[in-house]
This record gives C-alpha cells, structure tokens and sequence, in this order.
C-alpha cells in the first residue's frame, strides 16, 4: 500500500463515520481557533499600542510626580495619587537648562463633563500651553490648537479631541459653538485631527479635551502643573533630555518627589508585559489542544476496538503490521491535521469579526505554531491506538465479535 | 506424489492458559498436492481451526516443520509470512467477514491492495473475479443489501482475486440455509475441477462429502485420511 491510498483509505473511513469524526475535531478545533485569536488579539493590542505611542512622538519625556517604578509597576497607583510639587517655573527651567529639549509644557489633567445641547461626553480634559501640541504631534483638523496668548489671557476656550468632538457634533464642525466644561462655558476652537489608533480601549488618545493651561489651573482649582511634557531634538537625544531634567528638577525637589519616564521606556515595558499576557493566553488555550489530543486517542483506541474484526481480516489477507499501523496513525493525523485546519479558519474569522470592537491581529507565527501543535499531537496520540492495532493477533481479531 | 504443494511434518501446537497446557495438535504430518480437494474433519475441539491457522499462516506451531512448495514457511518473519498469506493463500471465512460499508468490489480488491497492484488492475481484476462467481450485477452493493449465499461468494471472489496456490474455506456453509450452502458448495467443486487446491475445514459430513480426500482429526492427532473417487 503506498502513502496516497493509505490517505484515501483514511479519508474513506473517517467520512463514512463523519459525526464521530466531527466530534473527534471539536476538541482540536477550539483549541487551535482559541490559540489564534488569543494571541491575535493580544498581538493587536500590542500593535494599537504601539501605534498610539509612536504617534503621540518618540522622543518624547514625560516627568510625573512622586516615584514610579515602570519595571514592578507596584506604584503605578502610586503615581495617581502622589501630590505634585512640581511649579511652572520648573518647565522654564527645563528649557533654559537643556541642550537638547526643544519643547516643554507643564499639563493639569482633570476629569470633564462637556455638554452641548443636552448631549453630554465625559472626557479627560488638559490644560496645556501651546508646545504641548507639538510635543504630542497633534494637529487641528479644523479651527486652530490652543496658542501662547490664549494661555496668557486664561481665555476660555477648548480643543476637542476627535472622539468627544464626533461624540458630541457627529460630521458637522463644532468650531465657534459654545460648549459647558463643569459650571462655565467655553468656546469651541478648534477640533483635532483623529491619531486613527482607533478602537474602544478605555482612554484613547483621541479622547481628550485641551483647554489653555492658565485656565486648566482655575478650572480645576490647581496651583501648580501635574506632570511635565517635553520634547528632545531627536530620539538619540532622549537620555541626554532626561538626565538635564533630573539634574535641574533636582535643585529644588527630592528625589522622591518626581520621576522621568521616556516613551520609549514607558512603551518598551508596556510591550513586556503584553508580550507575556499573550504567551500566558495562548498557552492557556494550548492545554485545550492537548485536551483535544487525549479527544483523539480516546476516539481512535474505540474505533480499534470496534473494528478488531476489520483488523484481522486485513491481516489474513495480507497486511502487514507496518500497514495498519500506518493506516491508523494517518486516520488520527488527518483528524488533527483537519481539525487544524478548521480551527485556523475558525481563529482567524473570529478574529476578523474581532476586529469591529478592538484592534485583532493574526499573527503567522501562532498559526504555524497551532498547526504544527496540532500535526504533533495527531502523532503523539495517534502511536499508542495505531500500536495497538497493528499487535492484534489476527486469529483472535478474526474470533472478536 | 515428491512435488508436494503442501508439506506438514511433525507438526504440534501447544497453548498455555493459566498454567495449564493444552496440546491442540499432536505431531501431525500430511502433505496436500496440487490440485487436491481436501476436506479437513473433526468435532469441535479436535484441533481442526488450528491446523487451518496454521496452514494459512495465521500461527505458528509450537514445534515441525511446514514447507510450501518446498519452501520453510516458518523461517519467515512477520511481515514476510502477511506476503506469504498475500500471495498464496486464500481465506474464506464462516462469518464472511467481509468490511461493512465497503462494495462487494472493493471488498474484492482488498488483498490485491497489500499486493501494490494499481488501482486500475485492481479494479478490473475485481470485476473479473466477481464475474466468475456470478454477482456481476452486485459489484457496487454493499454486504447489507446482499443476501448470506451471495456475501460468501463475494468473500469467495476476494479470496481468489490474487489467484493463491491454496483457498482455505473454514466452515463455508455454516452460516448459510442450505440451498445457498449447496450453491457455495458447487462454486468450490467447479473451482476444483478447473485445478484450484482447496483445504476445506467442516464438522459437517455432507460438506465433506464435495471433497475428494477427508482427513480426520479427534484431539489434535489425525486419525483418518481417506481418498474418495472423484465425483
């Protein structure tokens, strides 16, 4: 018998008991389809995140208040609620005492209720200076970004940010309408043109509202910035950006009381642990596949079982034990490997259907990694029925009723 | 009467079960020549199955010698002993045990499956073979829509397709009314008469009665070998 009439053979067999063989693959199936969209939609928050940073500039500094740590991120919470001792002369001091920044803004953030016409959006609202636009690339779409002399005049005006804005206006442009922040009206100045890192991730970068920073500080009944943005020349200039703001932020604060976090440190660490989420994820989905595994050993030892008589008739007319141990194990890869296959068609079109709420993205290395799993377990649990079968004393098998 | 097809010397099997030790065959020596129909007779327990199995090479004795066509077929392994069944031996079953699910011809081109003929040979051999055996309207029939005279002739068909040197039939009508055990009967006759050997295994005389040479088995010795006239 050679290899190609082994597989038809196989294939004879499994469509002649096609619901068994379904239910065979089921457990293949779910695991491979949950391996690939797992990871895929880990992978895809890798990518949005990815994205959303490089949009928002690589050479970015941030200086937060109090100490975080970004490799335990224990004080990630910390941060939050660490009283800022920051002053607005410190950014000036950041500019004059570096080289290599070429921007800085001091930034107020406070929760805001903006309400226009009875619709209302809850957005994080940023008081900024004008730099701050730059810092972040963010461009207006329409109207203009909050300038130096709105800042200086504390006038009250506001950027909306893509996703208020469409939340609020829809297409039209909200550009010289009134809108309520809290208690007080501003006028809407300008929209910002959308980053498109898209998706319903919780705080999108596109779901802010900028007000002038002077404003910011009356709006949220602060006295001094936040946090600190700055921007270096080039992205080779980073680590020179961040050792001048320490040693400047250090004249007058404790080195407690204030942390640098570069960008790309910041998006590095992110990476990290959403790397290690996704290998968490798609182990935890491989276990099915090896629950799916023991599916096909346990199918293939019955149908041995059932076709004991089969077995002895195939070897009084000449198989040999090599035959059907072929014959077997190809029954039980065929089942993986199609299994396998349905589940990558499976993953992948969930992923696509993934895709309308969150960023999805099926990655070629865990389908090879399913695939190959899959053909792998077909062998590996497919030996002991195919051993099995292959022992049968043909005179017994002949006799099995 | 040197060219023997089939030659048993000293044969014995012995089977242990629980310690205890049962002798099946006891020293059995016989030769079967080309062209014979043999019937092979005994009551339940004479050992008769296990000189069949032996003769088809589905065993091994426990002691002695076979030879098939002067060949020690014992010496073979494994693997080379299925090649032997293949190629010379041919088995019609009591229970025709043919596949379910599977057509009067693929059940026909099964050995020559193991024989790596083409599929094309196989299919044309399978026709021809069925043809012979009168269920050339069956070819596509599956066994469940076939009566028990015409599945023990498909079996009869798969057994002949590789044209083997001996057909070994163990109890052939035993599950067949007798009309349809008669109609078996007679395709092994005229199989005969064209020069097929045939080793036939019954516990019934009348069955017997079809072949031309009866030997007789009572606890695993023979104790009969009768040539009869050529009906």
């Amino acid at each position: 018998m050679n290899f190609s009439e082994f597989i038809k053979l196989s294939l004879l067999t499994l469509r002649r008991n096609k619901i068994r063989s379904l239910l065979t693959m089921l457990g293949i199936i779910i695991g491979v389809s949950s391996v690939i969209l797992l990871v895929s939609i880990g992978t895809g928050l890798q990518e949005y995140i990815t994205s959303t940073f490089e949009s928002l500039g690589t050479n970015t500094v941030y200086v937060m208040p109090g100490k975080v740590d970004l490799k335990s991120m224990q004080s990630a919470g910390m941060s939050m609620i660490s009283v800022s001792k920051f002053d607005t002369s410190d950014v000036l001091d950041i500019l004059r005492n570096s080289s290599v920044i070429t921007e800085a803004s001091p930034a107020i953030v406070g929760a805001g209720l903006i309400t226009y016409r009875g619709k209302t959006v809850s957005t994080e609202t940023v008081g900024v200076w004008e730099n701050y636009f730059l810092i972040q690339n963010f461009t207006a779409a329409t109207g203009d970004i909050i300038t130096q002399n709105d800042v200086e005049r504390s006038r009250k005006v506001i950027v909306l940010g893509d996703k208020p804005a469409s939340d609020l206006f829809g297409d039209t442009d909200p550009v010289g309408t009134y809108v309520t922040l809290g208690e007080v009206r501003y006028l809407v100045k300008g929209r910002l043109e959308a980053k498109g890192a898209g998706g319903a991730l919780g705080s999108s970068i596109d779901d802010h509202a900028f007000i002038p920073y002077t404003t910011g500080l009356r709006q949220f009944n602060q006295s001094n910035p936040y946090m600190i943005a700055a921007q270096a020349a080039t992205q080779d200039d980073v680590e020179q950006a961040a050792t001048d703001i320490k040693r400047t932020l250090l004249r007058r604060l404790k080195e407690d009381d204030f942390t640098v976090m570069k960008q790309s440190e910041l998006l590095s660490t992110i990476n990290q642990m959403l790397g290690a989420i996704t290998l968490a994820l798609g182990g935890i989905a491989a276990i099915s596949l090896l629950v799916g595994g023991i599916g096909i050993m346990n199918i293939m030892l019955v149908s041995v079982t059932e076709r004991t008589r089969e077995i002895g008739l195939r070897k009084a007319v000449g198989a040999t034990e090599q035959d059907i141990l072929v014959q077997f194990l190809i029954e039980a890869m065929i089942l993986s490997l199609f299994g396998g296959l349905i589940g990558i068609a499976i993953g992948a079109l969930g992923s696509y259907a993934m895709k309308q709420l969150i960023t999805t993205y099926v990655t070629l290395w865990s389908v090879l990694l399913a695939f190959g799993f899959s053909a792998f377990i077909g062998i590996i649990f497919g030996v002991a029925p195919a051993i099995r079968a292959s022992k049968l004393d043909p005179i017994e098998a002949l006799r099995y009723e | 009467m040197a060219d023997a097809l089939l030659r048993l010397t000293h044969v014995s099997k012995e089977y242990r079960m629980d310690g205890v030790v049962f002798q099946a065959l006891d020293d059995i020596s016989l030769r079967v020549h080309k062209q014979e129909f043999v019937a092979i007779m005994g009551p339940s327990g004479s050992g008769k199955s296990t000189l069949m199995h032996i003769i088809g090479c589905l065993d091994r004795p426990t002691s002695g010698v076979m030879y098939l066509e002067e060949h020690n077929i014992f010496k073979a392994n494994d693997t080379e002993l299925a090649q032997v069944r293949n190629h010379h031996i041919g088995f019609v079953f009591q229970q025709f045990n043919l596949l379910r699910k599977t057509t009067a011809k693929e059940n026909v081109e099964l050995p020559l499956v193991y024989a790596h003929v083409a599929a094309r040979e196989r299919k044309r051999r399978a026709v021809e073979t069925l043809t012979k055996v009168g269920l050339a309207d069956k070819l596509d029939n599956y066994p469940s829509q076939l009566s028990g005279g015409q599945q023990q002739r498909v079996a009869i068909a798969r057994a002949l397709v590789t044209n083997p040197d001996i057909l070994l039939a163990d109890e052939p009508t035993g599950n067949l009314d007798s009309k349809s055990g008669i109609d078996i009967m007679n395709i092994l006759v005229s199989l005969s008469k064209t020069g097929k050997t045939i080793i036939l295994v019954t516990h019934d005389e009348h069955i017997a009665q079809y072949a031309h040479r009866v030997i007789k088995l009572v606890d695993g010795k023979v104790v009969g070998d009768v040539k009869r006239r050529t009906l």
